[in-house]
């Protein structure tokens, strides 16, 4: 518990370090990237429903999977589409 | 072993990944390692951890693919805000099935598991519900302003204590039913939350919801005892909330006032039977204010992306130059629907990236500016952000363009802009309104100043 808590507190750290200066540009590319980044959720899907032993938990496990895919591919195919407008422009 | 190993590979990608997103240079490739990382830890968790069900989670995942990539590819720029926010909501509807689901397999483990679990399912179904009300009030499918309900403060506090009764509830006694009930408290949560955002604010709440996804996928990462969904769930959270932090400072408001203003702030006593008079111009007036000025500012809101008039933007501006006429963009940072918005419409209609010029570029200089044409932008004009207190957007930085020598705006009705708010620049003396749609317009006053 406490290995699984010190990765909570350093990953807090990364976290706000890694973004702490980004210009108003890239915000919204930000947020959607991050926004693809949680997708990540599409992990403990495929593990729940590559377990479930009951029709329910089956159901749960596939309607996650099916939402947290929207989530992953949506998310790095709109940003990609966001900075591509970008290219180009600079030096 | 070797799937901790691809999980470690995958967050270190991730970490890259925020941090190329965080610079214009690396944007690209730092969204495509991103992209890389989740895809060898997906492989890795299907080829391991599907035993059952196998076929099944690829159908899943085939339709979520059919269902997100069309999606993504075909939104409008303009209509990127509200598709992230859909996105977002969907991942936290994942993160709250995926615990509901855990719980119900193994509901009776230790009480850490079970606040993992109930953290999970609550900050999910926030974060799902707020995320449906902000599409629909960016989508325009409900009002953009803020809604206040009767008692809503009241209202809210109450859903919020028996949303905690229930979390410490189903800590304590581990029920499937309570659980349910928890998710459901949460949805109403998430919906009372963002109702009374205004307009111009959801953003700031998408990107706030974005935070609590990522808190909620983390807390799940513990239901699972998975260290990828920990460090990536946080990674994202930590981020999100200071890029909500950087966000709220760029509209100048602290974020309290943004999430809760519209308690707060004072009904706005309606200015009715009041005649104030505007004057409007003819395009041909434009035209020559124009074509003879020399130098031009244009402040471009989301009025331009919506009429899809970036195009005629620049070449316009192309023809000032050619004319002689020194031409600049002010960009305000929340110009268009999200920090950053108009850059990204104006990236995608090929304007130079040196010509956008940021508020501290454009308002020292302002006094000299001979004409500053403001084409569908309201709100980042609006003088009352900086000279009346009682304005609900004061604070607000502004283009000061009221000093500039004359203004043209051009605004498709005397509507107030987003956030709701009456614009004393529409009465002002130096102004000249132009009505109509502005790509209309800019093509009109492109043909008219060719005749120059």
């Amino acid at each position: 518990m406490i290995d699984l808590l010190t990765i909570f507190v350093l990953a807090v750290f990364v976290g706000f370090e890694v973004v702490s200066k980004v210009s108003t540009i890239l915000h919204t590319p930000l947020m959607s990237g991050a926004n693809a980044i949680h997708g990540v959720i599409l992990v403990g899907a495929i593990l729940i429903t590559g377990n479930a032993e009951s029709a329910l938990e089956l159901v749960l496990g596939l309607l996650a999977v099916f939402l947290a895919t929207v989530n992953v591919v949506g998310g790095f195919v709109v940003t990609d589409r966001m900075l591509e407008m970008f290219k180009g422009h600079k030096r | 072993m070797t799937v901790q190993l691809v999980y470690l590979v995958a967050a270190l990608c991730f970490i890259l990944a925020l941090k190329g997103l965080s610079t214009p240079r690396y944007a690209r490739a730092g969204n495509l390692i991103g992209a890389f990382g989740m895809a060898i830890a997906v492989v890795t968790a299907y080829v391991h951890g599907a035993v059952h069900n196998g076929l099944l989670i690829l159908v899943a995942m085939a339709l979520g693919v059919v269902v997100g990539i069309p999606a993504a590819r075909s939104v409008k720029m303009t209509a990127i805000p509200q598709m992230v926010a859909l996105f977002n909501g969907v991942g936290g509807a994942a993160a709250a099935l995926v615990a509901l689901a855990e719980f119900l397999a193994v509901p009776t483990s230790s009480v850490l598991f079970r606040v993992a679990t109930v953290l999970t399912v609550l900050i999910g179904s926030v974060s799902f519900s707020g995320s449906v009300v902000t599409f629909l009030k960016l989508q325009e499918l409900m009002t953009s302003r803020p809604v206040v309900l009767p008692a809503g403060q009241v209202v809210s506090v109450g859903v919020a204590v028996v949303s905690v009764v229930l979390a410490v509830a189903v800590s304590v006694f581990p029920s499937g039913f309570l659980l349910v009930l928890l998710a459901l408290a949460g949805l109403a949560l998430g919906v009372l939350f963002v109702l009374p955002v205004g307009g111009a604010d959801v953003p700031i709440a998408i990107s706030l919801l974005n935070a609590f996804t990522g808190l909620a996928v983390a807390a799940s990462g513990y239901v699972l005892a998975n260290t990828l969904l920990i460090v990536a769930g946080t990674l994202v959270g930590a981020s999100g909330t200071i890029l909500t932090r950087l966000m709220a400072q760029a509209m100048g408001r602290p974020l309290t006032n943004i999430l809760f203003g519209a308690f707060t702030a004072p009904a706005l006593v309606a200015v009715a039977g009041e005649q104030r008079t505007v004057r409007s111009g003819t395009v041909e007036d434009v035209a020559i204010l124009l074509g003879y000025a020399h130098s031009v500012v244009v402040v471009p809101g989301y009025g331009l992306a919506v009429a899809q008039a970036q195009h005629a933007a620049r070449e316009l501006v192309h023809l000032l130059e050619t004319r002689g006429v020194s031409v600049s963009y002010g960009i305000h940072p929340v110009a268009g629907r999200m920090p950053g918005h108009m850059n990204v419409l104006l990236a995608e209609a090929d304007v130079p990236y040196e010509q956008l010029k940021e508020l501290d570029d454009i308002n020292p200089g302002i006094t000299s500016v001979d004409v500053a044409l403001v084409v569908g932008a309201n709100d980042v004009v609006n003088p009352g952000a900086r000279d009346e207190p009682s304005s609900p957007i004061y604070g607000m930085p502004i283009f000061d363009v009221d000093r500039a020598r004359a203004v043209v705006f051009m605004k498709r009705s005397m509507r107030p802009g987003f956030a709701g708010v009456d614009n004393t620049l529409l009465y002002n003396d130096k102004t000249t309104l132009l009505f109509g749609d502005a790509k209309d317009s800019l093509t009109k006053l492109l043909a008219a100043l060719k005749q120059l």
